[in-house]
Formats: structure tokens, C-alpha cells, sequence
């Protein structure tokens, strides 16, 4: 793995203003940089902005200083050099699966001359025989590959995940999982990973970005270093697992008002 | 068996789309899984003897009332043979659902379904024409018998024909013209605010005007009455598509916008592929809150001024006291509502098939 960095995140803030119109602190002073076709994920207890992070990377939103760049470029508005992965829901329920993918190659209009790729893709995701499925005929996970292969088919420099696994159920999820690191390993896209889940991250990682929230910010940065394929119950993964629990548990416990009157 | 209502899941939005949704599901929901059809599961086999005692107890009705009218004499003096040959033909085109169903399981069921429905319209038909042809016991003019009526269609067979063509011409014309134009403003209303801001409020004030209101200014405007016509059954269907348009779209989830862009999509892709098919389920809601309102919009607008049409003849007939051709054009236009309501629905689950499940 080179160790040339893909996406750059500089100095970036950004706040939001919450239902008691205080103005609260998403993301303060965060500087990560990403390297090119690694796995890598940002964990963290919810409220601690990791989700806002990788919207400001997608270019969903804006920072309100700072600045994130991909390959030297500044971000600013979507694209699909940046392929986004929603938690769930995000298929369009009136386009079939096919074309749910094939929505990929419309939307930049390239649909005519790369149609050829979508059967490879749903070869790929494994959803042969649903090609003319609608959204709400076929499972979560289903549906999740289907979102991960329509992203995939514009050939994104950048795979963003943002809690792709965190609705299915635990044997799905684990499938999934597997699914995405055979595609992350075939395809060498850089993937950019959200998830509470502490197993997930370990099992997927190259490099793991722990944030705490109130404000969200970086705490602190882990190699993973386990060969591939990982397995669950190791005892370096234990190990492992069991630290980033305690940085978290640290990271967390600080007193903080849950509520604010 | 699942069908789709116009009601869409997110269809949550203002109150007044909730009203409109709820008007036009009454005319929907009838008729397509009878109740009596459903009563009996779907893994349930239909016995070939049961299959064809129920086939005869649903001709039965209709035979009795062509063994009535047949072989009771008549009191009043009208001719028997347009009722007599309607109710051939119902008793043949239902012999001929009744062998086409045989093969077939789930239509097996569905026929068998029908049969008590068929039946008392026979019993009805036949005590009707007891009451009225056969003892006459109903007053005339208002209360004709079945043959009084349907001997109507043979005798003015080409005036009726010419009618219904020009109710025909006029309501395609009306209706096709609304429908285009209320889809073209809620597009416009839904998607640019400048629009919406101007526009928006034009169209709440002017569309709860009855569209007949505007009679006296059509009639007055416009060359001929059937342009007059037409203008008046556009503007009545074009409120509701306008307003089910504009809502649908902008009921649209922010997701699917999010996810287009990220995918690499022009406005023109998140309109017309992100917006508007999410919309598309408002906008058969609208259609069909439009449908009724236009055929009243037609009847009224021929009545009142036209030189031709369904309704113009209803009060041609009227003049001249003939209230049993009333009868005949009220059922011409049942038949013919009934048929265009039919296609409504045809193009509207052919279209929405992705809702099929989704939707109860």
C-alpha cells in the first residue's frame, strides 16, 4: 500500500444548531488525511459527528472553516468520484434493480456506452436472478449491495459508507462485510467507512480514526496490522477490540449534560 | 390478490391532498377483489360440481326475468325486443365467463364470487319489469319499464350514437388538455420557488371555483360551445393534477437527492427522474379526483349551452317529457364513465407496478 494520501482533511469546522436553538460544535479542528486504496474507518459513540464528517467529504455539506481536498482538489459539491452509501433506504423504490444500478451511469449520462457493466455488477453483489426486482421485494441486505454496486459502477476514487451495515441483522451483516472487502480487494477503491460498531471496524480496517463527541473530534488514530482474513475470536483481535472499547468507554466518560433544560 | 389505491406511503403531506385522496379511493377501491372473493382463501379448491351449480345460480336471475318477459303478456304498449336480446346477451356473456373460468382457479373463485350479485340483479330486473310492463303499477312517465327504456337504443340508435360521440370528443378533449396542463403547472409549482411563490396562491384562489361557474364568461368567449366546453373541463381537472403534482414533488425525500448527486445528477436528472416519478402516485390521485369532477363539468357544460352530447339530450328528452330516454342516456353514461374510469386504472398499475405490495 503506497503511502500517498487521497483525501485530505484540513483544520475543519463545523456547527450546527440543535432543536433548543443552541449552537453546538459538530466537528471542531479535525485533520485527518486518507491514503490512497486503504480501508478506512471512523468510529465513535453517536453525536460525535462522524456521520457530518463524511457528509463534508461527500460534499453533501459544507465546512464552515477548513477545507477538505481529494487529490489536491477542494471539495464542494458532490460527485460521483465519491461514491456515498446511506444506512438504508436510499434505492429508488420505483426503479427495479437493474436500473436502480443502471441509475448510477444515467445520472452522468454515460448510461448508453457503459450499460455493459451492469450485468458485471450484479454479478458482483451476487443478486443474479433479482435483476428485475423492486426495492421492497428484496432484503436489507440485498438492497445495501444493490446501493454499494450502483455507487461502484461510476468507478469512484472513494467508496463512503456511512453505517451501511448498521440495520441488518448480525449473520447479514457479517456477510456483508465479507461481500465488501472481496469488492474493496478486487476493486482497490479507497473506502471510507462509519460505524459504531467496534468488531466491524477491526474486521474491515486498515486504519481505524477514534472521535469523540461534544465537541467531534479526533482522539485518536490506530493501525490495525492483523492479516487478512481476520478472524473474530483471535486474541490479538481481542485484544484490540478490547482497547478500542476502553478509549472509547475514556473518551466518553467524561461529565457531560445529556440533556440541557 | 393486491391492488394498488391512489394513496401513496408518503402522502402524509397537507390536509387537503388527505381529502383528496379519500374521494377518489371510494371509485377505486370497488369492484376490483369482491369481498365474497376474498372470504375464500386463495389455496382453496372449487369442485367442479360446486363450480357448476354456482354457474347456474348466476344466470338464474337473468333467465327468470327472460322467462318473465317472455311469457307474462304486457299491460303497457311498448316492444319487449331490445330487453329481451340485452338479457341474452348478459346470460350468454356470462355462460361464456363461466366456461373461460373453468380452466383457471383463481377465476373459478372469482366468478363464484360474483354469482349472489348476478342473481339478485336478475331478480331485480325481473321484478321491475312485473311492476311496470307486465301490471303497471308504476306511474308513467317517470317510472318506465326496462323495455320501455332499451328500446331506446334501437330507435334512436344513430342520434344516442352521435351523442355519445360528441360527450366522447369533448370530455378526451377537456380532460386530456387538463391533465397535460395541471402536470406541466405542478411540475413548474413544485420545483422552481419563484414560481411557486407566484403561482401557488393563484391556484388555491381559482381552483376552488366550480369550473361551471365560469359558464356565462365561457359561452360568451369562446367561438363555439364546444371549445366553451372544452375550456371548462380543462380548468376543472387541472386544479387537482396542478395541486397533487406540485405536492407529490415537493414530498419528495431528501435522500433520493442526496444519493442522485452523489451519483453525478444535472437538475434536469432531479427532476425528471428523481421528482417526478416520486410524485407520479400524487398525480393518479389527482387524475382521478379530476375524472369525476369532469364528468360532471361535461354534463352540466351540455345541459347549459352545447349543441350536442349526453347530457344535451338528456334535456332535449326532458323538453318533451320522454323521461324513459333519460333513462337510456343516464345508463349510456354509466357504462361509458365506468369504461374510462377502467382505463384510468389500466395506465395508472401499469405505471405504478413498482408499488404492487408496497401499497395495500
Amino acid at each position: 500500500m503506497s503511502g500517498e494520501n487521497l483525501i485530505e482533511i484540513k483544520s475543519v469546522n463545523r456547527t450546527y444548531v440543535d432543536t433548543n436553538d443552541n449552537t453546538v460544535d459538530a466537528l471542531r479542528n479535525i485533520n485527518l488525511s486518507v491514503r490512497k486504496g486503504e480501508f478506512f474507518t471512523i468510529i465513535g459513540p453517536s453525536g460525535c459527528g462522524k456521520t457530518t464528517l463524511l457528509r463534508l467529504i461527500a460534499g453533501l455539506d459544507r465546512p464552515e472553516s477548513g477545507e477538505i481536498t481529494l487529490e489536491g482538489k477542494e471539495i464542494t459539491a458532490p460527485d460521483p468520484q465519491r461514491g456515498y452509501v446511506f444506512q438504508q433506504g436510499s434505492l429508488f423504490p420505483w426503479l427495479t434493480v437493474k436500473k436502480n444500478i443502471a441509475s448510477g451511469l444515467k445520472a452522468r449520462g454515460v448510461y448508453a456506452a457503459q450499460k455493459q457493466e451492469i450485468a458485471k455488477y450484479i454479478d458482483m453483489i451476487g443478486l443474479n436472478g433479482f435483476e428485475n426486482a423492486y426495492p421492497h421485494q428484496i432484503s436489507g441486505g440485498m438492497a445495501q449491495r444493490v446501493a454499494i454496486a450502483r455507487a461502484l459502477i461510476n468507478h469512484p476514487a472513494a467508496l463512503l459508507l456511512d453505517e451501511p451495515m448498521g440495520a441488518l441483522d448480525s449473520f447479514t451483516r457479517a456477510d456483508l462485510q465479507d461481500k465488501l472487502l472481496e469488492l474493496w480487494e478486487t476493486d482497490g477503491t479507497t473506502m471510507i467507512l462509519v460505524t459504531h460498531d467496534v468488531d466491524e471496524a477491526i474486521y474491515l480496517s486498515d486504519r481505524i480514526v477514534i472521535m469523540t463527541p461534544r465537541p467531534g473530534k479526533v482522539s485518536e488514530i490506530l493501525e490495525v496490522g492483523l492479516p487478512r482474513p481476520r478472524h473474530r475470536g483471535g486474541t490479538e483481535f481481542l485484544a484490540l477490540r478490547r482497547s478500542i472499547l476502553e478509549k472509547l468507554h475514556l473518551a466518553s466518560a467524561q461529565p457531560q449534560p445529556e440533556y440541557t433544560i | 390478490m393486491k391492488f394498488i389505491t391512489t394513496s401513496s406511503k408518503n402522502n402524509s403531506g397537507l390536509q387537503e391532498g388527505t381529502k383528496l385522496s379519500t374521494i377518489s379511493a371510494a371509485p377505486q377501491s370497488g369492484g376490483q377483489t369482491p369481498a365474497a372473493a376474498r372470504s375464500l382463501s386463495p389455496g382453496h379448491k372449487v369442485p367442479n360440481k360446486k363450480y357448476f351449480l354456482w354457474s347456474l345460480f348466476s344466470l338464474s336471475g337473468f333467465a327468470v326475468a327472460e322467462i318473465i318477459s317472455l311469457s307474462v303478456p304486457d299491460s303497457q304498449d311498448v316492444v319487449d325486443t331490445v330487453y329481451q336480446l340485452t338479457l341474452a346477451g348478459l346470460i350468454a356473456l356470462y355462460l361464456g365467463t363461466a366456461a373461460f373460468s373453468f380452466f383457471d382457479e383463481a377465476r373459478r373463485v372469482k366468478f363464484i364470487g360474483r354469482a349472489p350479485f348476478r342473481f339478485a340483479m336478475g331478480i331485480v330486473l325481473a321484478v321491475w319489469d312485473l311492476l311496470s310492463t307486465k301490471f303497471d303499477i308504476l306511474p308513467l312517465p317517470f317510472f318506465p319499464g326496462p323495455s320501455k327504456i332499451t328500446s331506446v337504443f334501437l330507435d334512436e340508435y344513430e342520434f344516442l350514437l352521435s351523442n355519445t360521440g360528441y360527450s366522447l370528443r369533448l370530455f378526451s378533449a377537456g380532460f386530456l388538455s387538463g391533465v397535460i396542463l395541471g402536470v406541466g403547472t405542478g411540475i413548474l409549482i413544485g420545483w422552481f420557488s419563484r414560481v411557486y411563490y407566484w403561482l401557488f396562491p393563484i391556484l388555491k384562489i381559482t381552483g376552488v371555483i366550480p369550473a361551471v361557474a365560469w359558464m356565462p364568461f365561457a359561452l360568451t368567449i369562446f367561438p363555439t360551445s364546444f371549445i366553451a366546453g372544452v375550456f371548462l373541463i380543462a380548468i376543472c381537472a387541472w386544479f387537482p393534477v396542478a395541486f397533487m403534482t406540485a405536492q407529490g414533488m415537493a414530498g419528495t425525500q431528501k435522500i433520493y437527492f442526496e444519493v442522485a448527486k452523489t451519483l453525478g445528477a444535472k437538475q434536469s436528472y432531479l427532476l425528471f427522474h428523481v421528482a417526478l416519478p416520486n410524485a407520479i402516485p400524487q398525480i393518479f390521485t389527482g387524475i382521478s379526483t379530476a375524472n369525476g369532477l369532469a364528468f360532471t363539468t361535461l354534463v352540466v357544460s351540455e345541459m347549459m349551452g352545447a349543441k350536442g352530447g349526453l347530457g344535451y339530450y338528456i334535456n332535449w328528452a326532458k323538453t318533451w317529457s320522454s323521461y324513459y330516454k333519460v333513462y337510456a342516456a343516464i345508463i349510456i353514461m354509466a357504462v361509458l364513465f365506468s369504461l374510462i374510469m377502467k382505463v384510468i386504472s389500466l395506465i395508472q398499475s401499469r405505471l405504478l407496478i413498482w408499488q404492487r405490495g408496497l401499497v395495500k
